[in-house]
């Protein structure tokens, strides 16, 4: 009884294995500049993971998961660029002590929205909760008038479209097409040299999983059965005396939030921010992740984001003429043949096998939550 | 309950209810009492309007006029999980159960307990609610189904785990849309069994085709026709009123 | 914005960039009556349709290449054929993709989504690998080029005119195979129920693979009126992808009359904005307004009120 407020004891192992892979394994075996690699690719799992909520549990497909990586980003990128534009480091600008594109697009004064980051407090909060209220925003406006399924999806994506040409037509604000550049240091300590990379990546691993373990929770809580019984039948749940609406803006704000945090780490771990991570493509992208690793899957989701971003960065260095076959066809087919992903494909083939190899006795599967019930308690 | 404390003791009161889509009223006009513990039966032909009248009560369906009061609250100004609080269920004509989930988690989501976002994410099963969940589970005699997925049940199974569904709620009414549809005889008899257990401390509405279901269970007939009333009192009366015999039992 | 021109210039701006619009008015509503008839009648969220506008101009762009090498007599005319066999090409290879990936997931509209957006990124490889990566431009014929002056202040340019006379055409056939012919009601039926349709009698499988396939070869003939305001390249149909979903959207899916409002009100909001702003504002202002507006009447423009 206890377990399953938080994880059955397989999921327990599921989370062990993966936090032995990421915390042990890759460290040890890749070298610092693929290590980043994975840094980078993991900042992708915090959006994955937030779908898995939105849209595996709650049925939300939100193709706008760029828009709140790319805030999120933003927020941390505009902390970081000011403390790289320090007067010293900019003294040979006409007007010194703004970040350089400020400077080449004739801005003369930090605007005023600029200025609360220089505080990194502010910074952190304004990670989370920027992008969180525009998610409450969307998620009311539309929730509440009982928009869904399609349309949202379709109204999403217009919020990526529109967030982008913005930031690329406000250059002088935003850095334009190129984003935020050249950031430095953090505090005054230096995120670029090697020693700082591995710190930041333990530092994210342990965000990636608090996130989990959040996710986890909201799994195993009712409202994780409320978002599914929805997902099924909404009238059913509404009729049963529950604001359906309310339910849906939590999982749209939460899953904006985890994508948030994977856009701050990315500013930090990459060292840069730009629109490019924010449209219509990267988001759907996010989305192909989730897809790949099992949308109702959460382990599966890091797993997904891990091995597309392998094969994307492997394939299109070798042959990037077939990457877009490759990324295409991987959307298909994943549609078409295995809607449970990764997860499912493990749940169904794999584990059954190694269960029988090794005798064991039939457990629940581990990272697949292919069945979201695990019943009443067995008294 | 309010016994006593107004001239008209009804528990449902509904004056005046319209409703139109494009023009066309499917709902027009409509007035009627349902008392403290009534089972009341809502007949009529196919595009009567019956179930648009159980929308309109729970909600589902927005009244261009009239007005709906339940217990002295005006049902037409309260948002739909508003109704479900004040103390009206709906069961759904097609049964509309969660198939992903067990039957135990089914009637666990009904239990009125963490219902708020946050109640929802701190809400414990404690021994109060699987007490609850069994209780039921034996009235709609799925006792032994409890951890089954509830995408195994058979129709009839889904019907009457719908109506457990209400029942944790504990509704002062119950509002049933042709809730024997589709079964056996014998799954009939015992959801009319269920259906006579289960009104004791409620009222009841139920929309049913099924002339022998109805004779059995019902207290009082509403005969619906093109959205107005056509007539109204015991089955015994409304049997013999010649404008239904015309339009509905006559075929 | 509006401060320093007078109301007689004002008057003549707005008409002019209204006829300027004419051609994005044009595209708006040819690709979205291709995906109106697609997301409207099947509920299928076709994300490869700018790749299917693309087709067809990428078709044009052939015929016009094949005509000025080959037939350079008849060249005043090629944009007559290069339409005829965008439509074709474009719906040719809607029909394909229907029988391929579509017809298994007619149940999961959101699935649809993706699947499609996986098909769009796989064509846009294609024509990359076919086509080259460098955008390419059409050349119009002489007669299509000039412009009509209508006032002293007031020019409306022609090929405008003549997309826009083919666009109304092209409405029309659509309503009248949708509202009127045998076949368009055998398409309303599916729609309404797909059972009962297949048990009297109609070829449910036949009607969605031809509703696609009508659907995608208007974004053919979409793609040749594109020609004429941008140049092609591999991703371009993707940038109009959005805005289309949105006309669709804004109009009310499934209203013919909703769809040509819709796509009338964005294209010529946009390009009167572009006018006083740059052409990025221009989109963020119309974008946001379409959105608003959607946030505040979801149904869209024009939409029934039924009983669900």
């Amino acid at each position: 009884m206890n377990d399953s407020r938080f994880a059955t004891r397989s999921e327990l192992i599921g989370i062990l294995v993966l936090a032995a892979l990421l915390v042990v394994v890759l460290p040890l075996c890749l070298d610092v500049f693929r290590l980043n690699l994975v840094a980078k690719y993991l900042t992708y799992a915090f959006v994955a993971l937030g779908l898995v909520i939105c849209w595996g549990y709650g049925g939300i497909l939100s193709l706008g998961q760029g828009v709140f990586f790319g805030l999120g980003g933003y927020c941390m990128a505009m902390f970081l660029k000011l403390e790289a534009s320090s007067v010293e480091n900019t003294k040979i600008q006409s007007t010194p002590g703004i970040p350089d594109f400020m400077d080449w697009n004739q801005i003369t004064a930090l605007p005023f929205f600029w200025k609360p980051f220089h505080s990194l407090t502010f910074t952190i909060a304004a990670v989370i909760l920027v992008p969180g209220i525009f998610a409450l925003i969307i998620g009311a406006a539309m929730f509440k008038r009982r928009v869904g399924g399609t349309y949202f999806a379709i109204i999403t994506q217009a919020v990526a479209a529109i967030l982008t040409i913005l930031i690329v037509g406000q250059q002088g604000y935003t850095g334009g097409i190129n984003g935020m550049t050249d950031l430095r240091t953090l505090k005054g300590w230096d995120i670029r040299p090697d020693h700082a990379k591995i710190v930041l990546y333990f530092f994210e691993v342990g965000l990636l999983f608090a996130c989990i373990f959040i996710a986890q929770f909201v799994r195993h809580s009712k409202l994780g059965r409320i978002l599914v019984a929805m997902r099924d039948q909404e009238d059913r749940v509404r009729f049963s005396g529950y604001s359906v609406a309310n339910f849906k803006i939590f999982a749209f704000c939460i899953a904006a939030v985890f994508a948030a945090i994977g856009g701050a780490m990315f500013a930090l771990n990459v060292g840069f921010m730009s629109p490019s991570f924010v449209g219509i493509v990267p988001s759907i992208e996010m989305v192909i992740y989730t897809a790949v690793g099992g949308r109702l899957s959460i382990l599966g989701a890091v797993y997904g984001t891990i091995l597309v971003n392998f094969a994307k960065t492997s394939l299109s260095e070798s042959f990037p003429e077939l990457w877009l076959f490759g990324l295409g066809g991987l959307f298909i087919a994943v549609v078409l043949a295995f809607p449970n992903g990764l997860a499912g494909i493990w749940g169904d083939y794999i584990q059954p096998r190694i269960s029988k190899l090794i005798g064991a006795r039939k457990p629940k599967s581990g990272w697949t939550d292919n069945s979201v019930a695990d019943g009443a308690p067995a008294e | 309950m309010l016994i006593g404390q107004q001239p008209k003791p009804f528990l449902l009161s509904v004056e005046g209810l319209t409703v139109s889509f494009d023009g066309f009223k499917a709902v027009n006009d409509l007035s009627f009492y349902v008392e403290e513990n009534e089972i009341r039966v809502i007949i009529g032909p196919n595009g009567a309007g019956k179930t648009t009248v159980l929308d309109l009560i729970c909600g589902k369906t927005k009244a261009t006029s009239g007005s709906i009061e339940f217990r002295g609250k005006d049902l037409t100004k309260l948002k739909e999980n508003q109704i479900v609080k004040a103390g009206v269920g709906r069961k759904f004509q097609t049964p509309s159960i969660y198939d992903d989930l067990t039957v135990f988690e089914n009637l666990e989501i009904s239990y009125p307990r963490g219902r708020t976002v946050f109640g929802a994410l701190t809400f414990t099963r404690d021994a109060a609610v699987r007490d609850r969940v069994h209780e039921v589970a034996e009235m709609i005699f799925l006792k032994d189904r409890l951890n089954m997925s509830a995408a195994l049940l058979s129709h009839g199974q889904k019907q009457w785990l719908e109506i457990g569904m209400l029942l944790i709620q504990d509704p002062d009414l119950l509002m049933l849309d042709e809730p024997v549809a589709g079964m056996s005889v014998s799954e009939r008899a015992k959801t009319a069994e269920l259906l006579n257990r289960i009104i004791k401390d409620r009222s009841v509405l139920v929309i049913e085709h099924d002339m022998k279901f109805v004779e059995d269970i019902a207290h009082k007939v509403t005969v619906l026709h093109q959205g107005q009333i056509l007539s109204e009192g015991t089955m015994e009366k409304v049997k013999n009123d010649p404008k239904v015999i015309e339009v509905y039992l006559g075929h | 914005m509006f401060g320093d021109y007078s109301i007689g210039d004002l008057g003549s701006i707005f008409v002019m960039q209204g006829f300027a619009g004419l051609i994005l008015f044009s595209v708006y509503v040819l690709m979205a009556l291709g995906l109106a008839i697609i997301f409207g009648q099947m509920g299928v969220i076709n994300m490869a349709h700018g790749e299917f506008m693309i087709l067809g101009a990428y078709v044009t762009w052939m015929t016009s290449s094949f005509f000025q090498s080959y037939l350079p007599s008849l060249f005043s005319g090629y944009f007559f054929l290069a339409m005829i066999l965008a439509f074709f090409a474009s719906g040719a290879l809607g029909m394909l993709v229907e029988w391929v990936l579509i017809r298994h997931l007619y149940k999961r509209p959101l699935d649809t989504l993706l699947a499609t957006w996986g098909l769009s990124l796989m064509l846009q490889q294609a024509y990359r690998s076919i086509f080259g990566a460098r955008e390419v431009g059409v050349e119009l014929p002489q007669w299509m080029l000039g412009s009509l002056h209508v006032t002293d202040s007031i020019e409306v340019p022609i090929n405008g005119v003549f997309v826009m006379g083919l666009t109304v055409l092209i409405t029309i056939a659509v309503a009248y195979i949708m509202y009127k012919s045998r076949w368009g009601r055998q398409v309303r039926a599916v729609v309404q129920n797909r059972i009962m349709a297949g048990a009297v009698g109609i070829n449910t499988a036949k009607v969605d693979r031809y509703t696609f396939a009508l659907g995608c070869g208007i974004a053919g003939v979409a793609g040749s009126a594109f020609t004429m305001i941008g140049s092609t390249g591999p991703t371009s149909g993707q940038l109009y992808i959005v805005d289309t979903f949105l006309v669709v959207v804004f109009g009310g899916a499934a209203s013919l009359l909703g769809t040509i409002a819709s796509a009338f009100s964005i294209s010529q909001t946009q390009s009167t904005l572009e006018f006083f702003t740059s052409g990025s504002m221009a989109k963020v202002m119309t974008l946001l307004a379409v959105v608003g507006i959607l946030m505040l009447r979801p149904q869209g423009l024009f939409a029934l009120k039924v009983r669900k």
